[in-house]
């Protein structure tokens, strides 16, 4: 084994983890393109089906970008623990030594990495595409990047406790959306507030404090799920 | 009974601690439960037909809702009951995950089908109540909006602890699911109470005001005593029928078929 990957330090094992996740998902590149892909075609479905009158489309585009988010991150969330529950490196990670929570953290970490980060890089794109003001443009862009790693967060716990199983990733979504509820509520609002000209930094601060629980207390759900899944 | 010779030879403790300890015996939680059972589904009967034929034949009509108000003689009690029940099911399964009992485990997961129930009749009475009263069967409300996200939470839990087929993995999983939705409920509760605000200006007040006569109310507080003890004898119910299940191969059970037998 590489002496890198036994690094006796918390930070150590932090880092040398993301790293090893970043570059499984590097070697895999079109499997990291997926949410994205599945991201765009989504969204491009709603004006076929809604119509193309910009007006309207503007007025829904903070919920439809919003809910494909939630979408392409619940696909995405069954490889977060997936294939290293498969080949038996989750239990491996559980006896190193190391506290699960702090793994599950970095497995987080990098999920929100390969799977959040492009989805908040790809909005600007996905509101122009939308005819979202210009002026809320930036709004959506903040709410996705402080919310997408909620998602990840609330999500893990939902992927924690479905691992074992083998068709976990349809009950997965039936776990994880009704969570998923109060930021949405937040996240869009924002951005509708920021369409009509009303204030809209209470929002990005309520949604800041979701992502600082949600980081402080998801991942020792997600280590407590991972442990009973492995029992 | 002959199966419980083991807890009566341990020193004498605190007589209701070893209550306690002994209902988390199954053997003797079924021989216990057993007894009153029959009781809990008798008081529940009697108060409700006490409590309904109060409230649906003797208190007058409402001068604002005529007769459809009755229906919230069962439609609230059914939701404080989906509220009161997840909390205990969350109660229960933070004890059970803590202290490893296996009886809690057994208690909480019986409890969500019947949490799921009561949600599901408060919807369904809440949106027919919504006919006569709001002119529609569904509206966004603040409040039946959070029924449903509460029912999709029962739907989870359950969910989980049938797709898991190991029963106590199944039940310890599915704990752990009803006490991350406990926290998130009422970050839930609030942000869609705020966001039907937000969208609707001023929400339509389901209950007719503060002040409502005792003729009226009476019959309500006994139907929300009622469906107390319909919890308690469907929980217990459920968890012996589990626990049978469960312990098929074990000697008390054997015991207990054997008795059952003429």
């Amino acid at each position: 084994m590489n002496p890198e990957y036994t690094a006796g330090s918390l930070s150590g094992a932090f880092a040398a983890l993301v790293r090893r996740d970043l570059l499984l998902a590097f070697r895999r590149r079109t499997e990291l393109l997926f949410p994205v892909i599945f991201l765009l075609v989504v969204i491009s479905l709603f004006p076929l089906g809604i119509g193309p009158s910009p007006q309207l489309l503007a007025r829904i585009a903070p919920g439809v970008i919003w809910i494909a988010a939630l979408l392409a991150t619940v696909i995405s969330l069954d490889a977060l623990f997936r294939s290293d529950f498969e080949d038996g490196t989750l239990e491996q990670f559980v006896i190193s030594g190391h506290p699960l929570t702090l793994i599950a953290l970095a497995k987080i970490a990098t999920h929100w990495l390969v799977a959040g980060l492009p989805i908040v890089l790809l909005s600007p794109l996905l509101a122009l595409w939308m005819n979202l003001p210009l002026e809320s443009l930036s709004v959506m862009v903040v709410t996705l990047a402080l919310g997408t790693p909620i998602l990840s967060l609330i999500g893990s716990i939902g992927v924690g406790l479905t691992i074992s199983l083998k068709r976990g990733g349809q009950l997965l979504s039936l776990l994880v959306f009704p969570l998923y509820v109060p930021i949405l509520i937040i996240a869009t609002a924002a951005v509708m507030a920021a369409s009509d000209g009303l204030p809209y930094v209470q929002f990005l601060g309520l949604l800041t404090a979701g992502l600082i629980t949600s980081v402080t207390l998801a991942p020792f759900a997600a280590a407590a799920a991972l442990k009973i899944s492995l029992s | 009974m002959n199966t419980n010779i083991a807890i009566k030879d341990k020193p004498r403790k605190n007589a209701l601690v070893m209550f306690i300890h002994k209902l988390g015996s199954p053997p003797w939680f079924y021989d216990f439960t057993g007894k009153f059972i029959p009781w809990l589904w008798l008081i529940f009967g009697a108060l409700t037909i006490w409590g309904l034929y109060l409230g649906l034949v003797k208190a007058p009509a409402d001068y604002l809702q005529g007769e459809s108000f009755r229906i919230m003689y069962i439609h609230v009690p059914s939701a404080w009951m989906s509220m009161l029940i997840y909390t205990s099911m969350a109660v229960m399964g933070f004890i059970a995950l803590v202290w490893r009992i296996r009886m809690m485990e057994v208690l909480a997961m019986c409890s969500a089908p019947v949490g799921a129930a009561f949600t599901l009749v408060a919807l369904a009475t809440g949106s027919l109540w919504g006919r006569p009263t709001w002119g529609t069967y569904w509206v966004w409300d603040a409040r039946l909006t959070s029924e449903l996200v509460l029912l999709f939470l029962y739907l989870g839990v359950i969910g989980l602890y049938n797709a898991i087929d190991e029963p106590r993995k199944a039940a310890r999983a599915a704990c752990l699911l009803a006490l991350v939705g406990a926290v998130n409920l009422p970050i839930i509760h609030y942000s869609v109470k705020w966001w039907n605000t937000l969208h609707q200006g001023s929400s339509i007040s389901m209950t007719g005001g503060s002040n409502i006569d005792p003729s009226m109310l009476w019959p309500l507080l006994i139907m929300a005593f009622a469906v107390k003890f319909y919890y308690a004898a469907n929980l217990l119910t459920r968890a012996r029928v589990r626990l049978l299940e469960q312990d098929l191969r074990k000697g008390w059970v054997k015991n207990v078929v054997r008795e059952q037998k003429p």
